[in-house]
């Protein structure tokens, strides 16, 4: 072994210095160690670098898709599905295309050639997607072509079976499935799935060959049981449609709520559209009038008002309120009748909605007990359904209450308030005087409410408000066959840059059976432009349409004979405000 | 002390055959539970689909539109129901 020192046999002619083979040994020994050195800092130092390289070449990470939850009725009937569906790519610096193949291609996707060459002309990038969200059957035919290079995504769509009926209520998903709108929105955070990853060895041909490990878990979304009844929801929606249509008006949208539990049943808008579709409409369509937009009620706040002033002792439902004639004058404005009369009792005051009435029981009682129970019955802060864009209403503070103020807000000017919010405020009649929490979700045992009027109160004003259906009263279009009802008409003047001008919303809120209330439905009808425009003439038979079928529906005995309903030939008790 | 080398050898061997053995029934087991999982997917989506079907289906509005265009079917007027009241056992008219 060692040369070094090994005599060298010259052939005689040259003797080479022995340091040189000293040096070329030295030399090779120290790379050698150099070799042995990098060898052992990869593999037992620096190991980290190879087995990464190892593992990109098998290990792969995979997203594992979680899905979004299935939005239900309270009878488990679906609203919202989230199923697969294929979406088209290409790589396009891989893509080996012919002309023939392009316009098969664009066919089937529904792009235009042009655009098709367009998206795949940019070969720097790698990964544009040609369409996204493509039925499956559509999908196969892509990959029938078998053009190298294009390849597809599975991705997840959102399906409405209730389409325009539940259009607003739902809301609707982007393309990646987030909630944008509505309840989609506002549950997003319980039917949001929350995609996992893993990490797998795959081998040459793509298959998963191992686990390794679950980086992290999927988390699917869960399913939600909304509150809503899919037959009542689809009721409810097409007689709005019909009436806004009738009386060509700009919209309308109903509330029917469970008046023992606060549960919302339905909630539909007319006009409506399809959430199926990719494309949506202008913003004032997407909408949910019901809950996002506020409008002076009008007198369907007087029995707010004379409940309020019951409760304080200062009427009695048989007080006669002089209505001096239909008209009152306070800080020089004029209140003023439909039907002037000398004198009215408090009962006929809501019977035929008068102004004068209502703003004279307002005027008796001090601005701080108005504010209380007005307050307390839900006006002028959200209703807790919490959908999104909910517009609280507006209910002004007392201490700035002119004497004016106080007047016409007994009969619903200078209040605002949104459907859903008013709907609410009623169940303080069906309920013997309790507020109930307004939700959106299935509840399986009854909330508590909070206490706003007497047992007595309320059982008062309830039966002040049978009498508006009665012939004589405003509404008795909205007399149901075999069921007592209770309710209230509004015709509101429009607010326009501070002015009231000749347009109306037209409104009806109502509760029934009126033995033991179980539903309360409120309708709003937002300028009706045909013939007519009162509350008890465009929004009552809708009511009554709504109702009686729900009742019926639901099974809710009877509490009138079955010829309970008097139809009048003589002019209805027309209102203002 | 040969004996016992050649002994361990063969040991060694029957073993590193085991782990091959072992490794590749884990990895065909494995591949078949993917399969398995797969299938539990797609089992999924169809019943998630099917239920969307029935769903669109059976909306009030299209139950509605049939019975009245095909079977001339029609909500009865007031007039025409006949209320049956068990606690009498009679059949009330209206």
């Amino acid at each position: 072994m060692n040369y070094a020192t090994a005599p060298i046999q010259t052939t005689g002619q040259i003797a080479l210095p022995a340091w040189r083979s000293r040096l070329l040994f030295l030399l090779l020994l120290g790379a050698l160690a150099a070799l042995l050195a990098r060898a052992v800092y990869l593999q037992s130092i620096n190991d980290g670098f190879l087995q990464q390289k190892g593992d990109a070449r098998y290990g792969r990470i995979v997203e594992i898709h979680a899905h979004r939850g299935m939005i239900s009725d309270r009878h488990g009937e679906p609203l919202a599905v989230s199923t697969p569906v294929e979406s088209v790519w290409a790589s396009p610096a891989d893509v080996e295309v012919s002309t023939k193949q392009i316009l098969q291609l664009a066919n089937i996707v529904g792009l235009s050639p042009a655009e098709v060459k367009s998206k795949l002309s940019d070969t720097t990038r790698e990964f544009v997607y040609l369409k996204r969200q493509l039925p499956p059957e559509q999908a196969a035919k892509v990959v029938k072509l078998g053009i190298p290079g294009i390849s597809l995504q599975r991705e997840y769509r959102r399906y409405y079976p209730g389409g325009e009926v539940t259009a607003q209520l739902l809301g609707f998903t982007d393309v990646d499935d987030n909630g944008q709108e509505g309840i989609e929105l506002a549950l997003q955070a319980q039917l949001g799935g929350k995609a996992g990853s893993q990490h797998v060895i795959k081998d040459r041909r793509g298959y998963i060959v191992e686990d390794v490990a679950s980086l992290r878990a999927p988390k699917p979304g869960v399913d939600v049981a909304l509150s809503i009844d899919s037959k009542l929801q689809s009721l409810a929606f097409r007689e709005v449609k019909q009436a806004v249509e009738q009386h060509k008006a700009k919209s309308g949208s109903i509330v029917v709520l469970d008046a023992k539990s606060g549960e919302v049943l339905a909630l539909a808008n007319w006009p409506s559209y399809n959430s199926n579709n990719r494309d949506k409409p202008s913003p004032s369509i997407l909408r949910n009038h019901a809950v996002t937009d506020e409008f002076e009620p009008g007198s369907t706040m007087k029995p707010f008002t004379i409940a309020t002033a019951l409760e304080a002792g200062k009427i009695r439902p048989n007080t006669v309120i002089n209505t001096a004639g239909g008209a009152l004058t306070v800080n020089g404005r004029t209140i003023h009748d439909t039907h002037p009369q000398r004198a009215l009792t408090v009962g006929q005051v809501i019977q035929l909605s008068s102004n004068v009435g209502a703003a004279k029981i307002a005027l008796s009682l001090p601005p701080e007990t108005l504010w209380h129970a007005l307050n307390e019955d839900g006006f002028g802060s959200p209703t807790g359904s919490e959908f999104p864009g909910e517009a609280p209403g507006k209910l002004r503070d007392y201490k700035k209450w002119r004497p004016i103020d106080q007047a016409t807000i007994a009969y619903g000017n200078g209040i605002a308030v949104n459907l859903l919010q008013l709907a609410r405020a009623y169940t303080v009649f069906a309920n013997n005087g309790e507020l109930k929490p307004i939700t959106l979700l299935k509840q399986e045992t009854p909330p508590l409410g909070s206490k706003v009027y007497s047992d007595a109160t309320a059982q008062e004003v309830r039966d002040m408000m049978e009498t508006v259906v009665k012939p004589g009263g405003t509404a008795p279009l909205a007399q149901i066959t075999g069921y007592r009802v209770a309710g209230k008409t509004g015709t509101a003047h429009k607010l326009e840059n501070g002015k009231y001008v000749d347009r109306y919303v037209a409104s009806f809120v109502g509760l029934a059976p009126a033995s033991n209330p179980r539903l309360i439905v409120a309708v709003m009808i937002n300028e009706p432009s045909g013939a007519e425009y009162y509350g008890g003439l465009v929004a009552a038979p809708v009511f009554s349409n709504v109702m009686g079928a729900s009742l019926r529906l639901l099974g809710v005995p009877n509490d009138a004979p079955l010829d309970n309903v008097i139809r009048t030939l003589g002019e209805m008790i027309k209102e203002d405000a | 002390m040969a004996r016992i080398n050649v002994l361990l050898l063969i040991l060694v061997i029957a073993c590193a055959l085991g782990v091959v053995t072992s490794q590749y029934k884990a990895r065909k087991l494995f591949v078949e539970l993917q399969q398995e999982k797969d299938r539990a997917q797609q089992m999924d989506v169809e019943w998630g689909q099917l239920q969307l079907e029935q769903g669109t289906l059976a909306m009030p509005a299209r139950v509605e539109k049939l019975a009245g265009n095909q079977l001339q079917m029609q909500m009865p007027q007031s007039g025409q129901i006949r209320y049956v009241r068990i606690d009498s056992g009679m059949v009330v008219r209206p």
